[in-house]
């Protein structure tokens, strides 16, 4: 296999299982957030929000430190392997996915809830009818979370390493080309990387037009 | 009353825009202090703005072939006569030196503490298959390590589970090692300047100062070129000669050598500028 292919399956893979993580914590938990109403949850919500503005890097040093030999949680010498990529991806991804699927949950009309609730649903199964009534909104979520976490480099760098044939992935690899002045190469894989990013997205659109045969 | 005052003040920064000097140079010559050190004198002196561009002398090079700096300073020697040859640059100036070590974890899995000379040490380091760091990033340390592993008869490959090619600054490279207990070979520089934070590890080869490093083919030259006005028109030719003259005159020099003494205990960086030599201090 050729190293090219390499780091293009390695970004598929840490991405992919970044989202698919912060997708299962994350769509549940925003509607949680969107569908209920307690003390706390102004401060959560206030919680989540600033979690989407939070600099990658940042998440990145505290998954470092964190994973250092000397952190809390070196023991699991996941520090410079793709299991670390992961965890920072998805930390990364969840507060994006949290917080649009909870706007999108939010903004349904309330009759489809008392609907729901007149046809005797349980409380998950009232959930997860109001996910499916946001279904555009909860996969606009997940469409975030991955353009957020398949360019971002910062934490990638710090916690994956770059090792070549171990932890480099695409936006990193970019990074490297252009310190090495390959220019032309890099911009070829932005190119690669984009097109990837495209492609998934437009995956995750036809998955929802199609049920609704638009697209 | 708004008008006039910002009016002058748009004047004001219009006319004292000082000619701009462009230098494209390493991370190591940066990240040390030594231009923050030396440079404002320079710009007082000739009443110019220097912008530093720190990035991997791969880069640093690179942005001299488009003409997108006046002066590259770098430590790559072989890349650096290519990039005169090839007409990017007018000519290479010898500034300065220091030398690269081999640093490793305390508890040394390889056996390779004191060895005289490198190649030796990463012949055992490969034998042993003990953790290795590479910075990867084809810069001048980079590329010196991809040197001694040809001199040692031995190719790393990027696959071998005890060999990382990190494609990182010498700092992270220096991080990584310090976490992950491997070897890795660091300009003396940087290793001092953060030794603080690397505990973990000590100099395997190289010596505790460049007078006891017994390997001649650690020593690390960093040279100063001109990129070459005829290929890139605006850039700014005498600026740079006035650069190149002034790092390498005897004052400057010895400026040099002092820079890092009182901190470190020994000079970051040796003069090493012909005119230096010829003043024989």
């Amino acid at each position: 296999m050729t190293p090219f292919l390499e780091i293009i399956l390695l970004t598929l893979r840490v991405s992919g299982i970044a989202l698919a993580c912060a997708t299962v914590l994350g769509v549940p938990l925003g509607a949680l957030l969107g569908l209920t109403q307690f003390r706390a949850r102004p401060f959560l919500v206030g919680l989540v929000y600033t979690g989407m503005g939070l600099p990658p890097v940042v998440v990145g040093l505290a998954v470092y430190l964190s994973l250092s030999r000397s952190g809390p949680l070196g023991e699991l010498g996941w520090l410079f392997t793709p299991a670390a990529m992961i965890l920072a991806q998805t930390i990364i991804a969840l507060p994006l996915i949290i917080g649009i699927s909870m706007t999108a949950v939010d903004a349904i009309d309330p009759a489809v809830r008392l609907q729901l609730r007149s046809l005797g649903t349980s409380r998950s199964q009232e959930i997860f009818g109001m996910l499916l009534e946001a279904r555009v909104g909860v996969l606009a979520s997940v469409v975030a979370g991955f353009g957020g976490i398949i360019s971002e480099v910062g934490a990638a760098m710090l916690v994956g390493g770059n090792i070549e044939a171990k932890t480099r992935i695409l936006s990193t690899a970019i990074v490297l080309e252009t310190r090495r002045g390959n220019f032309g190469f890099g911009l070829a894989l932005g190119g690669v990387l984009l097109s990837l990013a495209f492609s998934v997205n437009y995956l995750l659109m036809r998955l929802e037009g199609g049920r609704r045969g638009r697209i | 009353m708004f008008l006039i005052l910002l009016g002058s003040t748009l004047s004001a920064c219009a006319s004292s825009n000082p000619e701009v000097l462009r230098v494209a140079t390493t991370t190591s010559t940066y990240d040390s202090g030594l231009l923050d050190a030396i440079i404002p004198e320079f710009e007082q002196e000739y009443a110019v703005e220097v912008e530093i561009v720190a990035v991997g002398t791969g880069q640093a090079i690179a942005l001299g072939e488009r003409g997108d700096t006046d002066v590259i300073l770098v430590h790559a020697r072989e890349r650096e006569d290519a990039f005169v040859a090839q007409g990017y640059g007018t000519q290479r100036f010898a500034v300065m030196y220091n030398d690269f070590i081999l640093v490793g974890p305390v508890a040394d899995p390889a056996g390779i503490q004191g060895l005289p000379l490198a190649t030796e040490a990463l012949k055992q380091i490969a034998v042993k298959e003990a953790s290795f760091a590479s910075r990867g990033d084809d810069s001048g340390t980079h590329t010196r390590e991809l040197e001694l592993w040809a001199a040692a008869g031995i190719m790393p490959e990027a696959a071998a589970d005890w060999y990382s090619a990190l494609g990182q600054g010498m700092g992270a490279t220096l991080q990584f090692a310090q976490e992950s207990g491997a070897y890795t070979i660091s300009d003396r520089g940087t290793f001092l300047a953060l030794e603080e934070g690397l505990g973990d590890l000590e100099i395997m080869v190289g010596g505790q100062s460049i007078d006891r490093n017994t390997d001649p083919a650690l020593r690390n030259s960093y040279g100063v070129i001109p990129v070459n006005p005829e290929r890139h028109g605006d850039t700014a030719s005498r600026l740079a000669a006035q650069f190149v003259d002034w790092i390498t005159s005897p004052a400057v020099q010895s400026e040099i050598e002092e820079f890092g003494r009182e901190r470190f205990g020994q000079p970051l960086f040796y003069p090493d500028s012909q005119a230096w030599r010829e003043s024989g201090r």
